[in-house]
C-alpha cells in the first residue's frame, strides 16, 4: 500500500511547481513522463524535492519512464528506500 | 586542407594516436577515440554507404543517439562524398506518429537518398516513407568491424561542394536545411579560432546536441578539425545530471564550453554541493553564452555558485551565432569581460534607440555579444533596409565568406533571405563602439532552452484537440527570469464551461504539444469565445494577445 502522505505531497509539488496549476489533481496512475506532463528539464527538480522532503536519493540515471512514470510508482520507490 | 574528409585523413596520418574525442556515458566508462580510430570507424561506414548504393552528392539522414557510431557515420558519409544531416533522436516523450509526419515533410524538400537510424526506430522512419520522395535506403548501425587500413578516397571534393546540412527543429524548421560548403566551414573555423585565441592547449567540453549548430560546429567540428581534444557527453544525461559538466571540466582540465543562457541558471540552481566535492574549474577560460537572449543576471548566478570551485570571473563570455553563417557571427568576453550597456527604457520602447540611461531613469542592462569575427561585416537596417547609425535599433544583416550555399532545394527561401548580398537575420539589435547587441527578433520564433520553436507548429498541434475552437489558438514566449529562458504560453478558445472538460482539453493540449515538439508548455489557459484578438486580415495577432495576457497577469 502506498503511503497517501507521500502521494499527496508529490502531487501537490508537481501541480504547483511544475505544472503551475495548483488546483490540478493528479491520479496516482496517470503517466507523468511518457505523457509529457513532466518534461526533462523538471526531472532534476523532482529529484531534489524528493531528497529534501523524504531524505531519499534518486540517481540521475533513474530519472526515466523506465524507472517510474506515475505517482504511485515513484511513491513506492521512496517508501522502499526510506 | 580545404575539405572535411581531407582534414580527417591528415590528422589520422600525422597524429594517429592523439585522442580526438572522449565520449562520456552515464552508465559506463568513458570511451577514448583516437584519430586513427575515428578514420577507421568512418571508413567502415563509408563502405557501408557505398555498398548500399548511395551515390555521392546525395543526402544521408542520421538519427542516432549519443554514440561512437554517430561520429563514425557522420565522417563516413563525408568520406564517400555524401551530405550528412544529423536529426534529433526520437526520445520517449515524442510521439512516433508526429515524428514521422515531420520526417515526411523533410523528405519532400530534402529528398535524401538514405536514412541511418537505430533498429527500434526503423518502423517510425518507414511510416514517413509514404511520400513519393522518401529515401529507398534504410540502414541501421552495423556491428561490422571498422576498416583499419581504409581505402582512402583519391579524389577529394572541391571546396565549394556542399559538405553538410543543418536543420532547425520543428515541422517548419525541417523544411529548411542550411547547406554549408567545405570552404564556408573552414573559413568559419579559421576566423573563429582567431577570435577565441584557440591554442593546442585547449580542451573543449560539450553536452550540446549535434543536430544544433552550436553543438555541431563549436562542440564537434571545431575541436575535431582543429585537433583540439573534445570531451562529449549526451544532452539527455546532462539535463538529468548537470553536475557532470563540472566534473568533466575538472577531470579533463577543460578550457572552453558553450552554453545557452538557461544552462547558467540550471547549473546554478540544480547542483548539490556533494556533487562538486573536489571539483576544480580553474582551467575553464571561457564559458560562452550563445543561442538565446543573454542576461547578465544569469552570469552572476553562475559565477556566485561556481567561484568557490575555481571558476574565474574572466571566463564568462558571449557569442551571437546562426547556422546560416556556419556558426559564430560575433564573439565577446575573450580578452576582456563582455561589455554591459545600461540604456534608457523609454528611448528603447518608444523610439527604438539605445541611449545610455541617465541617473535614476528606468533602464535596461544589455549584454554585448562582442565584436564581429574578422571575416564578418555587420549592418543594422531600418524597415526600408537602409543602414542605420549606431545605437539605432533595426534588423541585423551580415555578409561574410562563411555563409550558407543556400537552403537545400529551396531557392525561393534562399532568395528571400538576402537583400543586395546581405543576409537578413530576422534578429533585432544595435551597434555601439563596434560591438553588437541583440535586443529581440523580427520573426515569430520562441527560443526555449536554446531550442527554436515555431509558434505556428504549436498552434497547429493544439488546434487538433477536440473542444478547442478551430483556428482560435495562440502560442507565444514570455521570459522567465528564474529559468533564464522563455516559457511557452498557450491560449485556446473553447465553448465549454464544464471545469472537468476544460481540464481534459488543457491536458490534451499539453500532451499533444510535448509529443509533437519535445517542448513542454509551461502554461495552458482556456479562454472564452472571442477573447483572442485578431488582425485586420482575420489572423490571430500573436503579439497583441501576448501583451493582453501579460497585462492581465
Amino acid at each position: 500500500m502506498t503511503d497517501p502522505g507521500i502521494l499527496s505531497q508529490l502531487a501537490a509539488y508537481i501541480a504547483r511547481d511544475i505544472l503551475k496549476q495548483p488546483d490540478r489533481s493528479l491520479h496516482p496512475d496517470e503517466p507523468l513522463i511518457s505523457s509529457g506532463l513532466v518534461d526533462s528539464f523538471h526531472l532534476v527538480d523532482l529529484s531534489l524535492f524528493i531528497e529534501d522532503t523524504f531524505g531519499v536519493q534518486i540517481d540521475d540515471t533513474e530519472l526515466t519512464a523506465d524507472t517510474f512514470d506515475t505517482l504511485a510508482q515513484l511513491a513506492a520507490i521512496i517508501q522502499e528506500r526510506q | 586542407m580545404t575539405t572535411l574528409p581531407q582534414t580527417l585523413v591528415h590528422h589520422a596520418t600525422h597524429a594517429p594516436d592523439q585522442t580526438a574525442v572522449h565520449l562520456l556515458f552515464a552508465k559506463r566508462p568513458d570511451q577514448h577515440i583516437t584519430y586513427r580510430q575515428l578514420l577507421a570507424g568512418a571508413a567502415g561506414y563509408a563502405r557501408m554507404f557505398a555498398q548500399a548504393g548511395i551515390p555521392p552528392g546525395e543526402v544521408v539522414i542520421l538519427i542516432l543517439d549519443h554514440s561512437a557510431d554517430l561520429l563514425y557515420a557522420f565522417f563516413g558519409a563525408l568520406l564517400q562524398r555524401s551530405i550528412p544531416a544529423i536529426l534529433p533522436y526520437l526520445t520517449e516523450k515524442l510521439s512516433p506518429e508526429h515524428y514521422s509526419k515531420s520526417l515526411a515533410a523533410l523528405f519532400r524538400v530534402t529528398r535524401p537518398a538514405a536514412v541511418l537510424t537505430a533498429s527500434e526506430f526503423v518502423a517510425t522512419v518507414r511510416q514517413a516513407r509514404g511520400a513519393a520522395a522518401a529515401p529507398q535506403i534504410l540502414l541501421t548501425p552495423s556491428p561490422a568491424a571498422p576498416v583499419h587500413t581504409p581505402e582512402l578516397p583519391n579524389n577529394f571534393p572541391p571546396s565549394d561542394e556542399i559538405a553538410l546540412l543543418q536543420h532547425s527543429s520543428g515541422t517548419t524548421g525541417l523544411q529548411k536545411g542550411v547547406a554549408l560548403s567545405h570552404r564556408a566551414i573552414f573559413n568559419q573555423l579559421e576566423s573563429y579560432s582567431r577570435a577565441l585565441r584557440l591554442t593546442p592547449n585547449d580542451v573543449i567540453v560539450s553536452w550540446l546536441p549535434l543536430y544544433h549548430d552550436m553543438g555541431l560546429i563549436a562542440g564537434f567540428l571545431l575541436p575535431i578539425l582543429r585537433r583540439i581534444p573534445l570531451v562529449l557527453m549526451s544532452p539527455f544525461d546532462w539535463v538529468r545530471a548537470p553536475y557532470r559538466l563540472m566534473q568533466a571540466v575538472s577531470q579533463y582540465r577543460g578550457t572552453l564550453s558553450w552554453l545557452p543562457n538557461f544552462a547558467y541558471n540550471f547549473c546554478a540552481q540544480k547542483i548539490r554541493p556533494r556533487h562538486l566535492q573536489g571539483v576544480d574549474l580553474s582551467t575553464w577560460r571561457a564559458v560562452i553564452n550563445c543561442s538565446e537572449p543573454m542576461y547578465a543576471e544569469s552570469h552572476r548566478m553562475f559565477l556566485e555558485k561556481f567561484a568557490p570551485y575555481g571558476l574565474r570571473p574572466s571566463a564568462l563570455a558571449t557569442c551571437y551565432a546562426m547556422a546560416e553563417n556556419v556558426f559564430a557571427v560575433t564573439q565577446g568576453g575573450i580578452d576582456s569581460p563582455p561589455t554591459q550597456d545600461v540604456i534608457s527604457l523609454n528611448a528603447f520602447t518608444r523610439h527604438h534607440r539605445a541611449i545610455p540611461a541617465r541617473d535614476g531613469e528606468a533602464s535596461l542592462t544589455m549584454l554585448s555579444a562582442g565584436r564581429p569575427l574578422d571575416n564578418v561585416q555587420i549592418r543594422v537596417l531600418d524597415e526600408a533596409r537602409n543602414p542605420l547609425p549606431e545605437r539605432h535599433i533595426g534588423e541585423i544583416a551580415l555578409r561574410s565568406d562563411c555563409m550558407l550555399t543556400g537552403y537545400f532545394n529551396r531557392p525561393d527561401a534562399t532568395a528571400q533571405a538576402f537583400h543586395n548580398g546581405w543576409y537578413l537575420t530576422g534578429d533585432l539589435g544595435y551597434l555601439s563602439g563596434g560591438e553588437v547587441y541583440v535586443t529581440g527578433r523580427k520573426k515569430d520564433v520562441i527560443i526555449v532552452g536554446g531550442k527554436n520553436v515555431y509558434p505556428q507548429d504549436i498552434e497547429y498541434l493544439a488546434n487538433e484537440v477536440p473542444g478547442v475552437h478551430p483556428g482560435r489558438v495562440v502560442a507565444f514566449g514570455v521570459y522567465d527570469r528564474r529559468a533564464g529562458t522563455e516559457e511557452v504560453v498557450l491560449l485556446a478558445e473553447t465553448n465549454t464551461t464544464d471545469p472537468a472538460e476544460r481540464q481534459r482539453i488543457a491536458d490534451q493540449i499539453r500532451q499533444r504539444v510535448t509529443q509533437g515538439t519535445a517542448v513542454a508548455l509551461r502554461r495552458v489557459e482556456l479562454v472564452e469565445r472571442g477573447w483572442l484578438l485578431k488582425t485586420s486580415s482575420g489572423k490571430i495577432a500573436r503579439n497583441a494577445n501576448r501583451e493582453r495576457w501579460l497585462q492581465r497577469t
